[in-house]
């Protein structure tokens, strides 16, 4: 990890009519760090990370992510970075194989390239006997952890993975974190969101979003410490109902 | 016929298959009335088949089962009058308001909200400020207080929750589990399955379950104790390098992060920690502990699971 900052909200804020979704939250995210999202249902994670993705506009305050202004850059940032979330991973009714030379060709890879990382992600993956198979029919934690290699195609600066990990098994549930570690160990930089307290503990630092706001931000030791608790999961009950 | 016993749920030697793919193998055992009772495991474990067969919404290829004295292929009429379901994915009218959903499924069942309100009042009174919302527009932990409210408007006897808290944040999964203890309290069978290793500690009984077969059946207390072997707490300065490190480890069994540690397990019977600080030292480690530690039901889950 550098000190160089991948990801600056200053102030970044999101209304919907008198409603305020993002309240004028302001973080850091340094180069090669996991940077845990966390919060409670409706407290904002997701209108937050639309606004760093360049999907949604801010209302107020401004935010750079990989160096780019989201208002006014956004498409630059989709070029720069990864994204991977349960609801939108890869297409069922395409092969592993389909998917991974269609989204390499939406991140503007060559057929060179394509090819080569193909043969990359079989071998590091195990994908040999699924390659040609639809995704479908694939198991929920194989599809994630092929969802995660495919957000990493173009090699972007930063990815945003979110709740990459619900409802897969403890095994694969952790052989993805080692995927996670291995990539911010390569210097990407890795911003997750996730309802499982004990992946929190794998986070560099988190953030914990109350109502629109970050109300704690610091590294998981750091958090216990300052709640006077033991791990991850009491930091958020004390916090997230306020 | 209702039979007069203590069990709620019978299964026996239950299996399913979807074209070549085994949901279920000789799946069988039983849930007493009064029970919370766990059905523990990933997705696509075959938990949903599981409901659906019990639900009378599916025929099982082989094997009998019944819920509340029931045969759920004779009796499916009187299952579906006795049995609150709420499937994984929210099923409720979206366009309808959330007091349009819960009259929808009172009338249903021949019953209206006042009837049975004193069963649902806790959880409705927290999404009653909402009651003209429409469902669609709910967020998802109202979503899901007012599927389960319609599910208990026909005061069942035995209740299906199929992954409730998949997706929801800890605050709102505690809050769940706390509205579950008062529901059996009151008598409620309930089954409820669920991917969360935490939450089946608050479970009567569990039954692990993965690719379509049970590994194991007890209780939360019982299946911790099942654990083989002697389990280490290992920390040190860098948590990638350090799994790296145990791994590369000649005598490692099992390396799995656990939140602020990784959980070791060795294959010899005389393990020495003193041999393992030098190697992981040897590797470029710092700040290394490793200490005993008491397995947990996710352990124990992937320790069978493996």
């Amino acid at each position: 990890m550098t000190n160089e900052l991948v990801i600056q909200a200053e102030n970044l804020t999101k209304t919907f009519g008198s409603f305020t979704a993002v309240d004028a939250i302001s973080f850091s995210v340094r180069k090669g760090e996991i940077f845990g999202f966390l919060g409670a249902n409706g407290a904002g994670k997701t209108t937050a990370m639309k606004m760093l993705i360049g999907i949604s506009t801010p209302s107020a305050g401004k935010a750079t992510v990989a160096g780019f202004d989201v208002s006014s850059e956004a498409e630059k940032i989709k070029k720069n970075i990864g994204y991977m979330s349960q609801k939108f991973a890869l297409y069922d009714d395409l092969t592993v194989k389909q998917n991974i030379t269609f989204f390499g060709g939406i991140y503007g890879l060559s057929r060179a390239q394509i090819k080569l990382k193909t043969a990359e992600l079989v071998e590091e993956l195990d994908l040999k006997e699924v390659v040609n198979q639809l995704v479908g029919a694939l198991p929920l934690g194989w599809k994630q952890k092929i969802s995660f290699s495919v957000s990493l195609l173009h090699n972007p600066k930063i990815v945003f993975l979110d709740e990459p990990t619900g409802g897969v098994d403890p095994i694969t549930r952790r052989q993805f974190w080692e995927m996670i570690y291995k990539a911010a160990n390569n210097g990407t930089t890795v911003f997750v969101t996730t309802h499982y307290m004990d992946e929190a503990e794998y986070c560099d630092r988190v953030s914990i979003m109350v109502n629109g706001k970050i109300e704690a931000l610091d590294s998981p030791k750091n958090l216990k410490t300052q709640f006077g608790v033991e791990n991850m999961n009491d930091v958020f009950l004390k916090l997230a109902r306020g | 016929m209702l039979q007069i016993n203590t069990v709620s749920i019978t299964i026996s030697n239950i299996s399913k298959s979807y074209k070549k793919v085994n949901a279920l193998t000789d799946i069988s055992f039983e849930v007493k009335e009064g029970e919370l009772f766990g059905l523990i495991g990933p997705d696509g474990a075959g938990k949903t088949t599981l409901f659906r067969i019990l639900t009378t919404l599916l025929f099982a290829d082989q094997g009998d089962a019944t819920v509340a004295g029931y045969d759920v292929v004779k009796d499916y009429k009187q299952i579906r009058n006795s049995v609150g379901y709420m499937p994984g994915k929210f099923s409720l009218y979206q366009d309808m308001t959330v007091k349009e959903n819960l009259n929808f499924f009172a009338t249903i069942f021949g019953t209206t909200i006042e009837e049975n309100y004193e069963l649902i009042r806790d959880i409705y009174v927290q999404i009653e400020p909402f009651k003209k919302r429409r469902a669609g527009k709910l967020s998802g932990g109202m979503k899901q207080k007012l599927a389960l409210c319609c599910a208990l408007i026909h005061k069942p006897k035995v209740l299906f929750l199929d992954e409730p808290t998949t997706g929801v944040d800890p605050v709102s999964r505690k809050e769940f589990w706390e509205m579950l203890k008062r529901l059996q309290q009151k008598g409620i069978t309930i089954l409820v399955s669920t991917p969360y290793m935490d939450e089946a500690a608050l479970c009567d009984r569990i039954a692990f379950i993965q690719e379509g077969k049970i590994l194991e059946i007890d209780t939360p207390q019982a299946i911790v104790k099942h654990y083989p072997k002697p389990l280490y707490n290992v920390k040190a300065n860098n948590m990638y390098a350090l799994i790296q490190g145990l791994k590369a480890y000649e005598h490692h069994y099992s390396v799995y992060p656990f939140g602020e540690f990784v959980h070791y397990t060795d294959k010899r019977t005389d393990f020495d920690s003193s041999d393992l600080n030098a190697f992981l030292e040897s590797q470029g480690l710092k700040d290394i502990t490793i200490e005993p530690t008491a397995p947990t039901i996710e352990d124990t889950f992937m320790e069978l699971a493996k």
